[in-house]
């Protein structure tokens, strides 16, 4: 029985396992270029996946005003105003998402690379006097206050601190983007509107089939997410190879000090590195909501495991690689799960990772965004 | 030695800070809903002193809603129980579950910890009651679960264990012959979520379908993404798919599938017999059967009137009527003078009463007296009663 099913299948699997990977390399990408400039496996990644999915929401529904029904059927618009909303969503996505990741490396990573500025001193002060006063009071506006008020003279103490310029241990960086990750899924859990629950997003575009190919129906939102992001995986690469801000992040991931000597601003190329990480992932967010009309608050954990192994399986510091581990895993996960059952899905894949880094230690397609040649 | 000196009491400010915080939240979780007061004015009823039942389960996270409805039952009969006995106030502490087993059996440590605590409604789930009944049993405190359906359950041989609805062993069968018989369904599909709940009822399906079911698969709830089920269905093409889990993953399935161009009549077990379903599936969940041993507590005219007056503006939602009669034995032991965590289930063993839903008896393996299985049907975004699978 499974053997007719599956070739019957085979088709459709392809599609949406094309699909999903190409999320998975959108969200990958943002792995490996903060990898491949700072040597960090950025964990709180997916926390700036999960606030794109989010900033997607409340772009639809809060800024655009769409309704999550009208009249019992989802609020379908077509043409020009489609168009128009899918387009803001994906620009509120990746503002949002770039924003966060450039938050995060100011507040959770620059301090620990011995160059922190008062915007990492700031946001770090006032998240460690909003937790000292829940030791002290339990309703959200005495915390809040206490919070404001005591990151004046905490951010003070932190900014002498800063100014030491002392550079922490490596690992130091990995419980930072634990902590970071933690953080910002608890705090969405807890003051989001919805708790725990998942959050729907109002689905605007008809999934209609726009034609069929081997026998098997092409949706309109796959072929928009796989587009939307081999445009967006181009661009980047453009960015990375032809232009000068481009060359100076693929000189830190090169070697750092001979970059700085040769007057490069890390700081800043670093800041540029986790901003385009950023984007992707929103864009990524985007069409994830697109196709699944949903989101959580810990939407971005599994999603992010699966795309850090993807990031490995292609090489992890290589953009190319990104891309490829992002559809070979998309892809053997929905191949795997119709041959042996759903309940292996993630076996399969970590398998697969197993595999390839048995034979190919560096993955598919090696380590080498520090390479002249990404 | 004068700087460990001020290590160590620095050492000890700190413990001492996290001490009280530890204990500032866990007042605070708990002292909102346990009243526990030794009522001076104690005029009529029964008197007694310190005594509070427990809910246990889901209050929040993706199943969460089912969890509420039940603290709601349990809270109306306590709280109609407080006002009949001036001298008597009985408190309801929560444990939130979050649905987790994981999480399950260090809250059960807590409960049985809390002297004051005389009996449990719950917990919810199959999963964590799995996880905390041993626990339970190993500590005498009797439990009552309004809704963790599992066959499997009550083959444990715990004394403490009691269900106010019928189990799965009923439940699966009477989702079978709604499907072969009412849906008159040739082929058959059947997912499940890998849950204690989930595959051993879509497990029970399957073996009482037999011949009829064509196509299989497991999902992971935790994944947003169900192509490889998806594409197996469509494939599959049965006139009807049965999924075994919860409401939320239920809601996120049904839409995938209808996005996916599957026809087949939806069925679902009682862990989806919530508005969360339709929210999450929006059009998709229009026509889905649902079937569950719990009985329509809004057709209890009584209690649904009490229901409304306790919560304005809201009507008994799954499991609260069974929650509701659940919480009624308890306090019936509580007014019997029982005091005491034997003296309550020794009690439990001999109840024999009226409920809202169904005579609450419970056998010696803790199963609650028939086998009424109903039927639910979403109809224009509602849930609407169809009355009971013959």
């Amino acid at each position: 029985m499974r053997d007719w099913l599956i070739y019957r299948t085979f088709w459709d699997l392809t599609v949406t396992g094309v699909a999903l990977g190409s999320i998975y390399a959108l969200v990958a990408l943002g792995y490996t270029l903060v990898y491949g400039v700072l040597r960090l496996i950025n964990f709180a990644h997916s926390e700036i996946f999960m606030i794109g999915t989010f900033a997607s929401l409340i772009t639809a529904t809060n800024v655009l005003g769409l309704p999550m029904l009208e009249a019992g059927k989802y609020p379908y618009r077509t043409g020009f105003q489609l168009i128009l909303i899918l387009v803001a969503c994906l620009v509120g996505s990746m503002v949002l998402s770039g924003a966060g990741a450039v938050a995060l490396e100011r507040a959770a990573y620059r301090p620990l690379r011995g160059s922190g500025d008062q915007f990492g001193a700031v946001v770090l002060a006032f998240v460690t006097a909003f937790v000292v006063g829940l030791i002290f009071f339990n309703t959200p506006k005495s915390n809040l206050l206490f919070g404001i008020i005591g990151t004046g003279p905490i951010a003070w103490m932190y900014l002498s601190l800063f100014r030491r310029g002392r550079q922490a241990p490596r690992l130091a960086f990995l419980i930072s983007a634990i902590g970071a990750s933690t953080a910002i899924t608890e705090a969405v859990a807890i003051w989001g509107p919805r708790d725990r629950e998942q959050y729907q997003t109002p689905r605007v575009l008809e999934k209609k089939t726009l034609f069929k190919l081997f026998g098997t129906d092409i949706r309109i939102d796959y072929v928009i997410v796989i587009v939307g992001a081999l445009l967006m995986m181009t661009a980047l690469l453009l960015f990375v190879n032809r232009t000068r801000l481009g060359r100076g992040v693929r000189a830190v991931a090169q070697d750092v000090e001979t970059a700085k000597i040769l007057g490069v601003n890390v700081d800043f190329v670093i800041l540029v590195t986790f901003l385009l990480g950023g984007v992707m992932a929103g864009g990524a967010a985007m069409m994830f909501t697109l196709v699944y009309d949903q989101t959580k608050f810990n939407i971005g954990f599994l999603l992010g495991v699966k795309s850090f192994t993807a990031a490995v399986l292609g090489g992890i510091g290589n953009l190319r690689g990104a891309l490829l581990g992002g559809m070979v895993l998309g892809l053997s996960e929905n191949y795997g799960s119709a041959l042996f059952g759903g309940q292996w899905k993630d076996v399969i894949a970590f398998v697969l990772l197993l595999v390839v880094l048995m034979f190919r230690p560096t993955g598919l397609l090696g380590e080498s965004l520090a390479k002249a040649r990404v | 030695m004068k700087k460990s000196t001020l290590l160590r009491v620095g050492a000890i400010a700190v413990s001492f800070a996290f001490v009280t915080a530890a204990c500032g939240s866990d007042n605070d979780s708990s002292s909102s809903d346990t009243v526990v007061t030794a009522d001076t004015a104690a005029a009529a009823g029964v008197t007694c002193n310190s005594v509070s039942i427990a809910f246990f389960g889901a209050l929040s996270g993706d199943a969460g809603n089912l969890g509420k409805n039940i603290r709601a039952g349990a809270d109306l009969a306590v709280s109609e129980f407080n006002t009949a006995n001036p001298g008597c106030q009985v408190g309801l502490v929560d444990f939130d579950s979050q649905g987790d087993p994981a999480q399950a059996p260090a809250l059960a440590q807590k409960a049985i910890a809390d002297k004051s605590i005389l009996g449990i409604v719950g917990p919810a789930f199959s999963g964590e009651s799995k996880a905390a009944d041993p626990l339970f049993d190993a500590a005498g405190l009797a439990l009552i679960t309004p809704s963790a359906t599992n066959e499997a359950l009550n083959d444990n041989n715990w004394k403490v264990f009691h269900r106010a609805l019928a189990g799965d062993d009923k439940q699966g069968p009477g989702i079978a012959t709604y499907i072969s018989k009412t849906l008159a369904a040739a082929k058959v599909g059947v997912i499940d979520d890998a849950s204690e709940y989930g595959k051993g009822l879509a497990d029970i399906v399957k073996t009482t379908l037999g011949a009829a079911v064509v196509a299989s698969d497991s999902i992971d709830p935790k994944a947003a993404d169900f192509s490889a089920a998806v594409s197996k269905m469509k494939a599959a093409a049965p006139d009807a798919i049965f999924y075994g889990g919860y409401y939320a993953e239920a809601g996120k399935l049904a839409k995938q599938l209808r996005d996916a161009g599957v026809t087949a009549t939806l069925v679902f077990g009682d862990g989806v017999k919530d508005q969360g379903y339709i929210d999450a599936a929006g059009p998709a969940a229009d026509g889905s059967i649902i079937t569950c041993t719990c009985a329509d507590g809004a057709s209890n005219a009584e209690f649904a009137a009490a229901y409304t007056a306790k919560f304005p503006g809201e009507t008994p939602q799954t499991y609260g009527a069974e929650a509701y009669d659940a919480a009624k034995a308890f306090l019936a032991a509580i007014a019997a003078g029982k005091t005491d965590r034997a003296g309550v289930l020794e009690f439990l063993g001999t109840y024999d009463a009226a409920g809202v839903t169904k005579q609450i008896k419970w056998d010696a393996t803790g199963e609650v007296a028939g086998n009424a299985v109903y039927a639910y049907k979403v109809d224009a975004g509602k849930i609407v009663s169809l009355g009971l699978i013959k």
